[in-house]
């Protein structure tokens, strides 16, 4: 197949179908969080009686959980389409997926903007949301389960007419976080089809609220790496070809997307290293399994800076560092993605300090792992996934990624770094001196703590409103590329290996092997401690409806 | 499959780095007891009043010994609960003498709190069902300020109290 060809018409319009559905997501999740910001402040209320946790509960699902959700399945069908292609078949059940998961969406919409499910996109119990809600989530769920098979099936069908054939690099990555996510979402499933569901329709009276929290960060974690990968293959497998490079190995990046497989799963326990019920030893054990997630990140930066360094050297730079000045900084597909990437250097450092037995103390719940995810969701991946949709975008539309679209992007990825880098590092200092998170206004009874908290706040505000400019840049934007941009073919850019590369050893792609690791490893990590979960559990909570104002 | 040298080293001092910084962790958990909060002790929610520390009267500070004090809560949409002075009313500041230790007890009537005595290493959630505890050295005077830091309801951010640490 021709490289630089565009993706089939057909794919394409599955893809921008998603597309639309992200980046509408964006405007209104933006707007949501800049209006939060202002409400903090203290010195602007919400008009029409509109709640601050309402529009909370709007920033997170949307954004955490729809923008992410359908932009990377849309960008995996694309990496799928024109690295192991789709049949008209497997099309078909791409547009099942995707309207099952739009209807779950707009059910849990309709019910957050009626106030009836101000639960935050956590949704703990025994706050009780309109039983609809639930409805909504598994619907987002159950399509992106008929997403998973589709790109299962497309590998493996690829594999059966290439059975010599290593499987191409984007695709194994795709399958590898597609298959994170299904192991993952099983168990939010199980908590919200045999809890919550029965549980708000009043069919059962009481919910086991630590079996609840221990099955929704079950998944809870492994998703921040369903977002965190896609911008993994687009730095692996696509930057290198941007920046003009080879992709520095392929083995070494099967392996580390294999580790994520292992290790994103049994770690859930150190967001509840807090919580009662949960015995230390096995608080520890995760805490230790989570530390081991940060390995494939290092394997990452090293093959990163590797590939920096050996297409600057390949254009003749010779210096220490020559290289780095060689790297196209004009060019806004590696621009962006590259800032997500720096980025991540501190972002991840602040990982570890949330995930540390100990020192989580300092920073639990407070406004510093608000400020964490904004550095690592909405910095490293979301400038990824923009610098993918410069290109991306293009290449479905049919148009060019032209010289003012490179323009809008670089001054978007400067504003928004600008405004994250302000309202982020607020939030982590706030954090420190004990502000927390999820809370609206308060001068908690004119106590001298919170002053100094509101100083940031208005920090938080200031970097806000810089960022929903970049998001009406970044929309204005996406307008011009789907529809102004000039007609042509834009270059999917797919990078390749060197030459003479070492080969890739066929155990990566033993599935059965892996997958049966991932499983071991889960049931180490969480038999025992569900069972005393269970054992010693305490009599359930009923539903509470009047806290958020759903009675 | 090939590593580069350079590779081996960065993986080795990386690697090497998330070992130490894990035993550190380790020893201070299971050697010095530094550990989470994890208190695994069971409660009906719905009649937390039936187990001995939250009983009315023994809301709020609680004398042991010398410069040792348990402090017990109840939470709930949206208030502390620690009891009541002796003009009856609802007790919202605690005062502790400097270098006290003291260890917060806390359970909720209702949906899930947080707790956190902010500036201070007080950190925890409160969970239907259970008593949760943590422990701190106050060595440090001032007022710090209790807040909820666990998303509980539209009143979430009201609930509130203070302790103030006192120099003798
Ligand atoms: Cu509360």
């Amino acid at each position: 197949m021709d490289i630089k060809s565009a993706l089939p018409k057909k794919d394409a319009s599955l893809t921008m179908a998603h597309m639309w559905v992200a980046f509408i997501s964006l405007l209104i999740g933006g707007l949501m969080g800049l209006l939060q910001t202002f409400v903090r402040t203290g010195k602007i209320t919400l008009p029409f009686g509109i709640d601050y946790y309402q529009i909370l509960t709007v920033h997170g699902v949307i954004l955490a959980l729809v923008l992410t959700t359908f932009f990377i399945i849309g960008f995996q069908f694309a990496l799928m389409s024109k690295t192991v292609g789709m049949s008209d078949g497997q099309r078909k059940w791409g547009w099942i997926a995707f309207w099952i998961m739009l209807l779950g969406t707009t059910a849990t919409a309709i019910m957050i903007l009626l106030g009836k499910a101000s639960v935050l996109y956590t949704f703990y119990a025994p706050l009780a949301a309109h039983p609809i809600f639930y409805f909504g989530l598994t619907f987002v769920v159950v399509g992106s389960w008929v997403a998973c098979f589709v790109n299962f099936h497309q590998l493996f069908k690829w594999k059966k007419q290439n059975p010599r054939e290593k499987s191409p690099l984007l695709a194994f990555m795709v399958v590898i976080n597609m298959a994170i996510w299904f192991i993952a979402t099983l168990g939010v499933a199980a908590t919200v089809l045999i809890q919550f569901i029965p549980w708000s329709l009043g069919l059962v009276d009481e919910i086991n609220i630590l079996v609840s929290r221990t099955l929704f960060w079950y998944f809870g974690h492994p998703l921040v790496y369903f977002w965190l990968l896609p911008a993994y293959m687009a730095w692996y497998g696509i930057i290198p070809k941007i920046i003009g490079g080879k992709i520095f190995s392929d083995g070494l990046a099967r392996l580390a997307f294999i580790l994520f497989l292992l290790f994103s799963i049994p770690v859930g326990f150190h967001h509840q290293l807090l919580e009662p019920g949960i015995d230390p030893f096995w608080k520890y054990i995760q805490v230790v399994l989570t530390f081991a997630v940060a390995i494939p990140s290092l394997l990452t930066a090293f093959s990163m800076f590797a590939v920096f360094e050996s297409a600057g050297r390949a254009k003749g730079e010779r210096s220490l560092f020559g290289w780095f000045k060689a790297l196209p900084w004009k060019d806004v597909r590696f621009l962006a993605p590259m800032i997500g990437m720096i980025a991540f250097i501190p972002a991840g450092a602040g990982g570890l300090v949330n995930a540390s037995n100990q020192l989580n103390l300092v920073v639990h719940n407070t406004i510093w792992v608000t400020g964490h995810f904004h550095l690592t969701l909405a910095t490293t991946v979301i400038l990824t996934f923009f610098g993918i949709s410069y290109w991306l975008i293009p290449v479905l539309t049919g148009r060019k990624l032209d010289a003012k679209t490179n323009r809008l992007g670089i001054m978007q990825t400067i504003v928004w770094s600008l405004g994250m880098f302000i309202m982020s590092g607020s939030m982590h200092i706030a954090g420190l001196l004990g502000a927390p998170r999820r809370s609206s206004f308060s001068e908690y009874n004119g106590s001298e703590q919170a002053v100094e908290w509101i100083g940031y706040q208005y920090a938080q505000a200031i970097g806000g409103s810089i960022l929903f400019i970049g998001i009406l840049l970044m929309m204005y934007t996406f307008f011009y590329m789907t529809f102004s941009a000039p007609k042509g073919i834009e270059e999917f850019p797919i990078a390749e290996e060197e030459l003479n590369a070492d080969t890739t050893p066929t155990i990566f792609e033993n599935w059965r092997l892996w997958i049966g690791i991932a499983v071991v490893l889960i049931a180490f990590a969480y038999t025992i401690p569900f069972i005393d979960i269970i054992q010693n559990s305490p009599p359930g909570a009923p539903p509470f409806q009047w806290p958020i104002g759903n009675s | 499959m090939h590593l580069h040298k350079y590779e081996k080293i960065w993986m080795f001092i990386g690697g090497g780095s998330l070992l130490a910084f894990l035993i550190v962790l380790g020893v201070g958990a299971f050697l010095q007891g530094t550990q989470p909060p994890s208190c695994l002790t069971t409660i009906d929610p719905t009649n937390v009043e039936a187990h001995e520390s939250f009983k009315q009267e023994n809301l709020g500070l609680q004398e042991m010994d010398d410069k040792s004090y348990v402090v017990n809560v109840v939470a709930s949409a949206f208030n502390y609960d620690f009891g009541t002075d002796e003009d009856g009313a609802p007790v919202k500041n605690i005062r502790i003498p400097v270098g006290s230790k003291v260890l917060f007890q806390g359970t909720t009537k209702d949906v899930i709190h947080g707790f956190e005595l902010a500036g201070t290493n007080a950190n925890m959630m409160l969970e239907p069902g259970y008593i949760n505890t943590v422990e701190v050295t106050l060595d440090n005077p001032g007022t710090y300020t209790l807040v909820c830091n666990e998303y509980c309801g539209t009143g979430h951010h009201f609930m509130t109290a203070s302790v103030e640490v006192y120099e003798e």
